[in-house]
């Protein structure tokens, strides 16, 4: 049983930091410039494809992810300049639409080019494998990912609690009428801040497209729980993003595995194996309702 | 002004479906409705049911029973309200003479009703719902390929034969996961936990993490598609193929899943009732042409989508075309006047097949491919087990 | 300015009554050219015109921008559904079920969400319908993933329901009541008092109004109606699908708001019948209608940022030379 937990306390981990990646971005667009992008989850569902992709070109999985990235950041620029800039002083309904109305285009161009069917995405070879941890096995390729989130995770809470860059992020986060008082660049740092979280959204669809299916509408069921996460946060706080990451991708799998157990101990299997994934499902948007009903603005509010 | 857009938005979408037109007498041509999964994770199966149903009309030049063939392909995405959507559609404005396609059993039961009311022959090439097969067996259902149970039937014998006494069923849970366990069970005496799944999902975390837990030592799975391919590989990067051994029907073992996940796959035994190496003339022909229209070998999705084009045009050809008089057409489906890649199968009284079903095991073939290779024949003539419950004749 | 107002609100009746009539004899035209499909299909389209007039009213004249309203819609459908499963097919019972579930099903979400505002509030109501959509997909007794068929549509009196046509007039009397009722709303000390909350919440607080209480009740009415639409939908498709409950039918539901025309009238009807003939039409064309939707609805924002109704009333007041365009 302690086994079974601390493997699904890992899987737990590895979901939060992935959720983390997409998150980050959100957050500070949403934090910065006020608006709503339903369209961040376009960007991890094209960046999963550029992945499955330049990894077929270039036979190397770390090759073909650097690829993506690079190649999703600049797509994620060129969009900002071009559509969501002119939305920054919209009202959210407007936003809510031209961004759902992105979500359309982008899911349709990515049909054309890539057809129906789901592009293949494997681990490497050399990751394919188990590994050993102390008496039990866990897949090397989920452990990369907890590696690869712990490291972005770190480098990217560096970048904006200690450089400069990070120093205006958060200016813009809190004030942004102050920040362009003081002579920021604010129409600069906003292209910056989307290129990187449209390149945080490749990473975290070339990661989890070997472990989920590369296909369309794949940004869509995880936008939500991006937002779920931000939610509980607090909106504009990369701090926040981490913590409801973590508190939801192990809330989430912890509960996926542990209540049809728990359940299962009065009630009958079938019945349990049902009604536990919907409680575990049901659980992280509680978790939120609760968390905006007792702390309305989220845990880390960054406005103050 | 607003009444004018209406209507002449309404003018527009008119005038675009016009062309279409009505065919209430359709003995010039034969309209056939191709509903199937098309896109996400299950679309690997309607493209091989729709590549292979396009190559039997492409064998037929063109045409169904001396007719010219029209087939209409509509993707159901895998969700019940966008089947029934196009399904109506299908239906009611095209006024198809023939509907076929879908692969998933939930579907299947969503759509069957429209079929049935507008009196117009479901030809499955492959969902085989128990609930089809039994007391709600409809004279408007035909199924060329299996019932549901049959392959996990198949395989609960071989599993039972092998001394397995600890088995964990992982399936989806829908109808056909039900038909799966229950099939399953039929042949396999000893324990069992089922691990039920969210149709659709992909990351087996959580399961694998259970069934190590649980440590039974052989592993029973029917997940179809997408679901199968991420399953066998997570499994196997979990460790857990060191200790117990994997059993699946067809379905999660044919060449969609071995051309994902390959060399993993190897030694892997399951059962179906069709496979390419099958030794007969239709048989040889089917894979020869297929592999050289697609570039890859067949599965058995693609040999019961063949085989609905086969029936339909033995079927339209019997009846001349006259495809108003649905009595006499039933009569010339039930009579299948066709020879099936699978080698020889009669309908039952519920329009289920009676036929073989045979072991396969995955290896390497003399060009070294990884591939299914026939070993022998676990059932002969093996119907359902629910034709008893059906009350046509 | 009185004149004026009067003068355009009797055009605007007579241009209602003019739809209203073109509307009823549609089906009989469409019969007459071979065209019953299309009967269906207008259903379709006047429920979900129904389900996006009901949302509107939250969100044009409440201010509030709800992101759960699939919520409402799914509970009505799934009322009738269950109430058929268990033998009850009147019309007369379940959809006036169906309406109160999903008024107290609004009733209860509104109290709890009516605490935030802004975008927290925008994303609570999706969390709540999102516990909903959970909810459904994981009771099969209920249909789970596959959802609940009704047998039947409801009995109505000696009315055929099982007609394609007559269900669709009875589509059209529910439409048509309904944008009479909140007409009448609107216009009555209770919309006049919503329409100052929108535009400036803490002055009516400061004038002593409850202003809690008035958004509550308005969302409990876009909730009720939202119920309805939905009793309606799953009689249509005989199916009442978990699809109706996922966030992606809430945001098609506020994007034909925002289409139609946030706080018009006429706006959520002419946002579905927007959304839902271009799909039809762009259908026809291509495979990838889907595109051509997106930039449609790019062009909506940036060309008629207050959507397509107040667009349309816009020319007309203009071309009369009447009040200045609303802004």
């Amino acid at each position: 049983m302690t086994q079974l937990i601390l493997e699904q306390a890992l899987n737990g981990l590895q979901f939060g930091l992935m959720l983390f990646l997409l998150a980050a971005g959100l957050t500070l667009v949403f934090g910065i410039m006020d608006m709503i992008n339903l369209a961040h989850g376009s960007l991890y569902m094209v960046g999963a494809y550029l992945a499955a992709a330049a990894v077929a070109a270039s036979g190397s999985f770390v090759v073909g992810v650097l690829l993506a990235v690079a190649g999703t950041a600049v797509l994620g620029a060129l969009l900002e300049m071009t559509v969501l800039r002119r939305l920054y002083t919209r009202d959210h309904l407007s936003q809510v639409l031209a961004t759902f109305a992105l979500i359309l285009i982008a899911n349709e161009a990515v049909r054309m080019v890539w057809g129906d069917q789901p592009a293949l995405l494997n681990p490497p070879d050399a990751l394919s494998g188990p590994v050993e941890l102390g008496g039990f096995s866990y897949p090397a390729f989920r452990l990369l990912i907890i590696a690869v989130g712990t490291v972005v995770a770190l480098l990217l809470y560096w970048v904006v609690a200690c450089t400069r860059v990070g120093m205006w992020v958060r200016a813009g986060a809190s004030n942004r009428e102050m920040t362009e008082a003081l002579g920021i660049n604010v129409k600069r740092l906003f292209t910056l801040v989307f290129a990187a979280g449209a390149g945080l959204c490749a990473l975290a669809g070339a990661m989890l497209g070997p472990l989920l299916a590369v296909q369309v509408g794949m940004g869509e069921s995880i936008l939500i729980l991006a937002f779920v996460v931000i939610v509980i946060g607090g909106i504009g706080s990369i701090r926040g993003a981490l913590v409801g990451s973590l508190l939801v991708g192990v809330v989430d799998t912890l509960g996926r595995a542990l209540l049809p157990w728990l359940l299962r101990s009065f009630l009958p299997g079938e019945v349990a194996a049902n009604l536990g994934p919907a409680l575990a499902a049901i659980l992280i948007y509680l978790l939120m309702a609760a968390v905006l009903f007792w702390r309305p603005a989220g845990l880390f509010p960054a406005r103050g | 002004m607003r009444l004018a857009a209406v209507v002449s938005a309404v003018a527009a979408t008119l005038a675009v479906s016009l062309p279409l037109g009505t065919s209430a007498h359709a003995a010039d041509k034969v309209k056939v409705g191709f509903l199937s999964t098309l896109s996400g994770p299950g679309a690997g199966l309607g493209v091989d049911i729709r590549d292979g149903f396009q190559l039997g009309v492409k064998h037929l030049n063109g045409k169904l029973g001396n007719l010219p063939a029209e087939v209409l392909v509509a993707d159901d995405q895998q969700k019940p309200d966008v089947a029934k959507q196009e399904a109506e559609k299908l239906l009611k404005r095209e006024k198809v003479d023939f509907m076929t396609g879908i692969v998933f059993s939930n579907l299947m039961l969503a759509v069957g009703p429209q079929a049935f009311d507008a009196k117009t022959y479901y030809i499955s090439a492959n969902a085989g719902p128990s609930q089809y097969a039994g007391e709600q067996c409809n004279p408007f259902f035909f199924n060329v390929a299996w019932q549901n149970d049959n392959l996990h039937e198949a395989m609960g014998k071989y599993v039972q034969d092998k001394g397995f006494r600890n088995v964990v069923i992982v399936t989806p849970n829908y109808p056909g996961g039900k038909d799966a366990v229950s099939g399953f069970k039929r042949f396999y005496q000893g324990k069992s936990e089922e691990v039920y799944t969210k149709l659709g999902q992909l990351d087996y975390a959580a399961e694998l993490a259970q069934i190590r837990a649980t440590k039974p030592d052989a592993l029973f799975f029917f997940l179809p598609g997408g679901m199968g391919i991420n399953f066998v590989k997570q499994f196997v990067a979990a460790g857990l193929s060191r200790d117990i051994q994997l059993f699946a029907p067809g379905f999660s073992a044919d060449e969609d899943v071995i051309k994902a996940v390959g060399a993993p796959m190897l030694g892997m035994f399951n059962s179906s009732h069709w496979a390419h190496d099958f030794n007969n003339p239709e048989n040889k022909r089917f894979v020869a042409d297929f592999e050289k229209e697609y570039g890859r070998l067949p599965s058995l999705y693609a040999s019961q989508g063949y085989d609905a084009a086969m029936l339909i045009d033995a079927a339209v050809r019997d009846v001349k075309g006259k495809l108003d008089d649905k009595e006499v057409l039933r009569k010339a489906l039930e009579a299948k006047r066709f020879k099936s890649v699978r080698g020889d199968f009669k309908f039952n009284n519920n329009h289920y097949p009676v036929q073989n079903y045979v072991l396969r095991v995955i290896s390497k073939d003399v060009q070294g491919r990884v591939t299914n290779k026939t070993m022998s024949t676990t059932f002969s003539n093996h119907a359902d087990a629910y034709a008893n419950q059906c009350k046509m004749k | 300015m009185g004149g004026a107002l009067y003068r355009q609100s009797a055009q605007r009746r007579w241009a209602a009554l003019a739809l209203l009539a073109g509307l009823t004899v549609l089906p009989l035209l469409l019969q007459a050219v071979g065209h019953e499909f299309y009967v269906s299909f207008v259903s379709r389209l006047l429920i979900f015109a129904l389900a996006a007039t009901s949302l509107n009213f939250v969100v044009g004249f409440g201010g509030m921008i709800a992101f759960g309203h699939a919520a409402f819609f799914g509970a009505g459908a799934y009322t009738v559904a269950i109430l058929m499963e268990n033998g009850i097919s009147s019309a007369l019972v379940a959809w006036p079920l169906a309406i109160a579930v999903a008024a107290l099903l609004a009733l209860g979400i509104g109290l709890v969400s009516l605490r935030t505002r802004g975008v927290y509030f925008i994303m609570i109501t999706l969390a709540f319908a999102q516990m909903i959509y959970y909810l459904f997909i994981s009771l099969k007794a209920w249909g789970g993933d596959d959802g609940l068929s009704l047998a039947s549509r409801s009995t109505l009196g000696s009315l055929p329901l099982s007609n394609d046509a007559v269900f669709y007039w009875v589509v059209l009397a529910c439409l048509a009541a309904t944008l009479l009722l909140l007409d009448r709303i609107t216009h009555a000390r209770f919309g006049r008092v919503l329409q100052a909350i929108r535009e400036n919440e803490s002055r009516m607080e400061a004038l002593g109004y409850p202003v809690h209480s008035y958004k509550l009740l308005c969302f409990v009415i876009g909730g009720a109606l939202a119920g309805l639409a939905g009793a309606l939908i799953a009689n249509h498709g005989q199916l009442a699908s978990p699809s109706l409950l996922q966030w992606t039918q809430s945001g098609t539901l506020l994007v034909m708001v925002i289409v139609g025309g946030v706080g018009a009238l006429y706006g959520g009807v002419v946002g579905a019948a927007t959304l839902l003939l271009l799909e039809e039409v762009l259908s026809h064309f291509t495979h990838h209608w889907h595109a051509a939707l997106g930039l449609a609805l790019l062009f909506v924002v940036f060309r008629a940022p207050h959507g397509i109704a107040p667009w349309f009333h816009r020319r007309f007041s203009r071309s009369k030379k009447n009040e200045a365009p609303r802004e």
